[in-house]
């Protein structure tokens, strides 16, 4: 312990007195530390935003979607949910509070859009109106839909942002008609700004009642739809969920052993999801970056053999006043941690910055957010590289002979 | 004089061996040195007297022979009781002073006293108090680069004094300075020696030798001659004198 002490405040004379030098070492650390905490603290802090968006879901929501399976796809079976499955859900399981249906007309934005001679393409759905007491769906204009939109089949539209530029539609778009699949829609409301999440602008979308989508299509053809729904207890999600499985495999005939062709999914499991990728992309770039923590390492072992030699007489004074091996290695070892720690500190800080303005200049950004994981783990890779990278020249110097020291010019 | 003996080196021989070549720089040298002696090793170059200060000075270790300090055989220890050693019972004196360049007097002196782990209020309370008995008490934060050689010497001398050591070595201490700057630190020696310390002065100059009470010469690894030399240096007081 005493050894340590007097070994760090030996570090510390030797990295001021040669400041310019030292810095330049820790340089490599300092921007390898900095580049690992930008990427993990943008990507994690880019992933909270997602989560909190799509955990606006509600922790007790469950979402059912039709999933082909690799089977399915080379039967060249369709696999859909249809309203019959939405009857059956409504009608069969208990616990559910609310239920929503969600026709996708036209997604990815690849339905056409007409007003005035301005055509735009957009997603396009068809609701009920039990969004409406989810955020998203906030009309900052006119209304939302209504049951008796749905009930009535009304040819009314709600529209996101985008579209009021994208069709160069008035200030106040309410009671504007806009055409789509060869009808005219009354647009009734305007919905809130959500931004863009990974490149995809959130705003480019349009609702209309589910039951006039579903007319649009004409009885021939069986839609399918997705179906958000919420239960009544967030304790019997799990089990609510397990009864619309098995529900849905009756439904949809399938044998024992066979897989589903569709997906229940809690809100916690589709965040899960994100959240697995994200750590993946984390884990990935942050791996890359990190290699420049190696490059930072190898300076400083350079740098330190090269002070071992110009200190070798220093090495032999020391030695012929009684330093032992451990001294010196201690001393050296000690001083390369040190430098690599204070690059580590200070990449740190840099990192944490650069994350935060970045955060800061991209709008719907929640902000950076850097992981303890992240900090002690950079923190740690720092310390280590001091380690691996300064046993080398330490052990030179150690093993320096104190006449020879002595001697050498 | 009291002739308790400090060290004793018996038998003692060093053959450096380089590929082909073998060097006999010590040849069975005897030798023992009283405490409070003021000796002398004296020869030319190549006549092995730096090889002899190494090996009492523990800093190399003999080919063969014994070599007690302090009723401690020496000769077999490993490199970090070797290391203690040279900590506890030797104060080096070099002819280039061996100053830590980037440590001011203060940290110089306090060097040694790191390695037998003195906490740091005690080691600056040690080394101030030394620095000031040789006179240097107004520099103790210059660095060696702001002071002049005889101001270095003084340092190196009493870096190697704080520590208390039984032995001082001293290898050429003059041999980078003026004259009179010499003369001051070889004054320096003679007071050391007086008030009790034990010094062996390493050196080819006879006028230094000269100084000291026993003058060990040595040619080829050898010890020549081994005189007592307090009649020649009561012979030069008289004749400064007149």
């Amino acid at each position: 312990m005493y050894n340590l002490l007097e070994s760090l405040r030996s570090a510390f004379q030797s990295i001021r007195a040669h400041a310019l030098r030292s810095f330049l070492t820790t340089l490599g650390i300092i921007i390898a530390v900095m580049s690992v905490i930008t990427v993990v603290s943008l990507i994690q802090g880019f992933s909270q935003s997602v989560t909190s968006i799509f955990s606006k879901m509600g922790a007790n929501g469950l979402l059912i979607t039709s999933e082909e399976t690799t089977e399915d796809y080379l039967a060249g079976k369709v696999v859909k949910i249809t309203p019959d499955d939405l009857q059956a859900i409504q009608h069969q399981i208990t616990g559910i509070s609310k239920i929503t249906p969600v026709l996708i007309l036209a997604g990815n934005g690849s339905g056409a859009v007409q007003y005035g001679d301005q055509t735009a393409y957009s997603s396009i759905y068809g609701t009920t109106s039990s969004h409406a007491s989810n955020s998203s769906f906030y009309p900052v204009m006119g209304r939302y839909l209504t049951p008796s939109d749905d009930f009535s089949h009304r040819r009314v539209a709600v529209i996101g942002q985008t579209l009021l530029k994208d069709l160069d539609l008035p200030k106040d778009p309410i009671g504007q008609y806009i055409g789509m699949f060869g009808q005219w829609f009354k647009i009734i409301g305007v919905l809130k700004k959500l931004g863009t999440i990974a490149g995809q602008d959130q705003d480019d979308r349009i609702y209309m009642p589910y039951g006039t989508a579903h007319s649009l299509l004409g009885a021939s053809k069986v839609p399918d739809i997705q179906i958000d729904l919420e239960v009544n207890d967030l304790k019997d999600i799990d089990s609510v969920a397990g009864r619309i499985t098995e529900l849905l495999r009756r439904q949809h005939n399938l044998k024992p052993g066979q897989d589903n062709d569709f997906q229940v999914q809690t809100s916690a499991q589709v965040t899960g999801t994100i959240n697995k990728i994200f750590n993946m992309i984390t884990l990935v770039l942050g791996g890359i970056v990190s290699i420049s923590l190696l490059v930072g390492g190898i300076g400083i072992m350079n740098i330190m053999l090269v002070s071992v030699t110009e200190r070798t007489r220093e090495i032999g004074i020391c030695k012929s006043l009684g330093a032992r091996r451990s001294d010196i290695l201690l001393q050296f070892l000690i001083e390369a941690v040190t430098l690599s720690l204070i690059g580590g500190i200070i990449g740190l800080l840099l990192g944490y910055g650069i994350g935060m303005l970045v955060a800061h200049l991209v709008p719907q950004f929640l902000g950076a957010h850097v992981p303890w994981w992240a900090v002690v783990l950079s923190f740690g890779f720092a310390c280590g590289i001091g380690v691996v990278f300064g046993i080398a020249p330490a052990a030179k110097a150690a093993s320096l002979n104190p006449i020879d020291a002595l001697r050498y010019e | 004089m009291s002739r308790e003996s400090l060290l004793e080196l018996q038998h003692v021989s060093k053959r450096y061996v380089m590929g082909e070549a073998t060097l006999d720089a010590l040849k069975d040298v005897n030798l023992t040195i009283y405490r409070n002696e003021y000796v002398a090793f004296i020869g030319p170059s190549g006549s092995g007297k730096t090889t002899l200060m190494n090996i009492v000075g523990c800093l190399d270790k003999p080919s063969s022979g014994s070599y007690i300090l302090n009723d401690t055989p020496v000769a077999d220890l490993d490199d970090n009781a070797l290391a203690r050693i040279r900590n506890r019972e030797i104060g080096f004196i070099f002819q280039n002073f061996n100053l830590l360049g980037r440590a001011d007097a203060l940290r110089n002196v306090m060097q040694p006293l790191i390695y037998r782990g003195i906490p740091l209020s005690e080691r600056k309370h040690m080394a101030t108090e030394t620095l000031q008995n040789v006179g240097l008490g107004d520099r103790l934060h210059h660095l060696p680069n702001q002071l002049s050689g005889g101001q270095r010497q003084r340092v190196a001398i009493a870096r190697a004094l704080v520590g208390k050591p039984s032995i001082l070595l001293a290898d050429e201490p003059t041999g980078n300075l003026d004259s009179s700057t010499g003369r001051d630190v070889m004054a320096m020696f003679d007071n050391l020696h007086k008030n009790g310390h034990t010094i062996i002065i390493v050196t080819h100059d006879q006028n230094i030798a000269n100084h000291c009470r026993r003058v060990v010469r040595l040619m080829d690894g050898q010890v020549l001659s081994d005189t007592d030399n307090v009649a020649k240096v009561g012979n030069q007081e008289a004749m400064r004198r007149v």
